[in-house]
């Protein structure tokens, strides 16, 4: 909360820097089978922290790229679509699309380069900054609107790292912690849309296949309610079987530790924590779970945090703003019941 | 058809002294960075790292030749690449820069280079990401200054003889296969594998393994940092907000709280 504060007082004094501005900021607009990925709204916002001229940049497949065009087209504050377009794009393979990236940005004079922290953000990033012989700055939770302070968790988060970029980086490189930004807002813009000649990489990299959990619950890294489980569950039925009520009466996603991923009770795609996905909602509930520090880089920023545990010493009490000290396999059933009687 | 030769497979995997991950680390007074003077060892993903160069050679689908461990740090990152050698690694490379400097992703990625062009290496696998600075950048840099394929948070990995490379990656929602050929740079995801514990004869005979020593100048590599540190300070603290007695008292906090 306290990095929200930080944007909010930012903002206010961008005006006078954007005149200052030269050169402007261009986000890279993330989309999967031709839906945007709505975290790149997040990574708008920070781009917006410089008070400049923001463009955005789609690549991916002809269909894709005009399936995603009309809604891009309309995020409040892009004054620019770009558009790269070719099959080499489908699946947003780094070695084609950073060198599309190392061409577009020098040539359309972009000063930062904004996308989401996400898997595709860190496997596409890093390679454009080594074509371009830039520093990558990583999962940023705020800047200042100079353009060149920008502040990040190290350390599993428990530590707050601000740095400050030299102009030997002519082009900064930020991937955003999406949970640190708010998103923009979309439907009121009416960005004019310029297609870039399509430039790919000559790497033997090739796409097979993809396997995807499927979900009907909300998506976990933007969820407003995530229920999450750990090793306490003791299987995977058991964690579907406890879990997936108490999620559904919340409307709720569903999250695990990695304890909870290793023993195979979860899919790894459901990981919260330093090496897995970083989620802040409106409440999140632990279940099962003792808190190691590399869980809870991925959960502290949460609003409300409930944890249910039997051992009173577990460290997540000392995070959660409601702790209950019981067996997760009486207390999280009668909770959900509880929930639906209150919501009848 | 003529046979194929089997092909000679040179392994870097570059390793990290990092903080111990079960260390809570404090902020250190001067407001530049945190308390070094804790337990220190191999950064978790590199071991993973070693392991799979090693499982790699043990499981015969291309002859390894070579699997050298390189680190770069101060006189203590030896303790580390000597972790590597016990492990299975060949020999080790140490790249020495002064106590308490910070050397940032994209200068690790510049000496990686040279090293790589210097010693013939076809595979590099390497941590998808350090536990201290969590830039998970090194790799990816590295791919892009090589312009070699790259495989980013790898579960599985399968070698083929002709160089060809089955490569499985976690994705946000799942998994992704891609395909690709040797050379590569690989980025280890926890689940790829187990690490093994080096053994106590193992520990012995790492001692006699060579360790090359070289200095960044002999590269001719400046490794003055491009981001200058303003400030390391702790994160917003947070109070926990004490215990309920039953689940009840549970559901009311959360009226309370307009989560229900």
């Amino acid at each position: 909360m306290l990095v929200r504060a930080a944007i909010r007082s930012s903002r206010s004094s961008s005006l006078a820097t954007a005149q200052r501005r030269l050169a402007s900021s261009l986000v890279f607009l993330e989309h999967k089978n031709g839906k945007l990925n709505d975290s790149s709204l997040n990574a708008v916002t920070a781009a917006q922290t410089l008070g400049s001229d923001t463009a955005g940049i789609v690549v991916g497949s002809k269909s894709d790229v005009d399936s995603v065009l009309e809604e891009v087209k309309k995020i409040d504050g892009l004054t620019k679509i770009y558009t790269a377009a070719s099959d080499d794009y489908a699946h947003t393979l780094a070695e084609n699309v950073a060198p599309l990236l190392a061409s577009v940005l020098p040539a359309k004079n972009i000063s930062h380069l904004f996308a989401a922290h996400t898997a595709v953000g860190k496997n596409v990033f890093p390679r454009l900054a080594g074509i371009l012989d830039s520093s990558m700055i990583a999962d940023i939770v705020a800047l200042e609107s100079s353009g060149d302070v920008f502040t990040r968790p190290i350390y599993a988060g428990n530590a707050i790292l601000k740095i400050k970029s030299s102009p030997k980086d002519a082009i900064k490189i930020v991937t955003v912690r999406t949970t640190a930004f708010d998103k923009a807002k979309t439907g009121g813009g009416n960005a004019s849309v310029e297609e870039v000649e399509a430039k790919s990489g000559d790497s033997s990299t090739k796409y097979v296949s993809e396997e995807l959990t499927i979900s009907s619950r909300p998506d976990l890294s933007s969820a407003s309610r995530v229920v999450s489980g750990g090793r306490a569950l003791k299987s995977q039925e058991n964690f579907n079987k406890i879990l997936d009520p108490l999620a559904d009466a919340l409307g709720a996603a569903v999250g695990a530790s990695r304890a909870a991923v290793d023993a195979g009770y979860a899919d790894n795609s459901l990981q919260v924590g330093q090496t897995g996905k970083v989620v802040a909602p409106e409440l999140y509930v632990a279940a099962g779970i003792s808190g190691a520090i590399q869980h809870l880089a991925g959960m502290k920023e949460s609003k409300l945090i409930v944890a249910i545990n039997k051992d009173a010493d577990a460290p997540i009490f000392q995070v959660a703003d409601v702790g209950l000290v019981a067996d997760l396999f009486e207390a999280v059933p009668e909770l959900t019941k509880k929930i639906e009687g209150a919501k009848a | 058809m003529r046979p194929t030769v089997p092909r000679l497979v040179n392994i870097l995997v570059p390793v990290k002294r990092s903080i111990d991950y079960a260390v809570k680390i404090r902020v250190a007074s001067d407001g530049k960075g945190v308390d070094t003077n804790v337990k220190h060892s191999m950064n978790p993903f590199d071991e993973i790292a070693v392991e799979e160069a090693i499982r790699l050679r043990e499981k015969k689908s291309v002859k390894v030749d070579s699997i050298t461990a390189i680190s770069i740090g101060p006189t203590k990152s030896i303790d580390t690449i000597r972790t590597a050698l016990a492990m299975g690694a060949d020999s080790g490379i140490h790249i020495l820069t002064p106590e308490n400097t910070i050397i940032e992703p994209i200068s690790v990625a510049s000496a990686l280079k040279k090293i790589i062009e210097d010693k013939k290496i076809d595979l590099v696998i390497m941590g998808k990401q350090a536990i201290d600075d969590d830039s998970g950048s090194t790799g990816g840099i590295l791919a892009g200054k090589l312009n070699w394929s790259q495989g980013s948070f790898v579960s599985k990995l399968e070698l083929k003889e002709n160089g060809e490379i089955n490569i499985t990656r976690e994705i946000d929602g799942g998994l992704e296969k891609i395909t690709s050929k040797l050379p590569v740079i690989v980025t280890t995801d926890l689940r790829l594998n187990e690490p093994r514990y080096a053994s106590l004869p193992n520990i012995m005979k790492a001692k006699k393994k060579k360790i090359e020593t070289i200095k960044p100048e002999d590269l001719g590599l400046d490794f003055t940092p491009r981001l200058e540190t303003i400030s390391v300070s702790e994160p917003a603290k947070r109070q926990g907000g004490g215990k309920v007695e039953s689940v009840d008292e549970l559901v009311s906090k959360m009226k309370e709280a307009g989560v229900i």
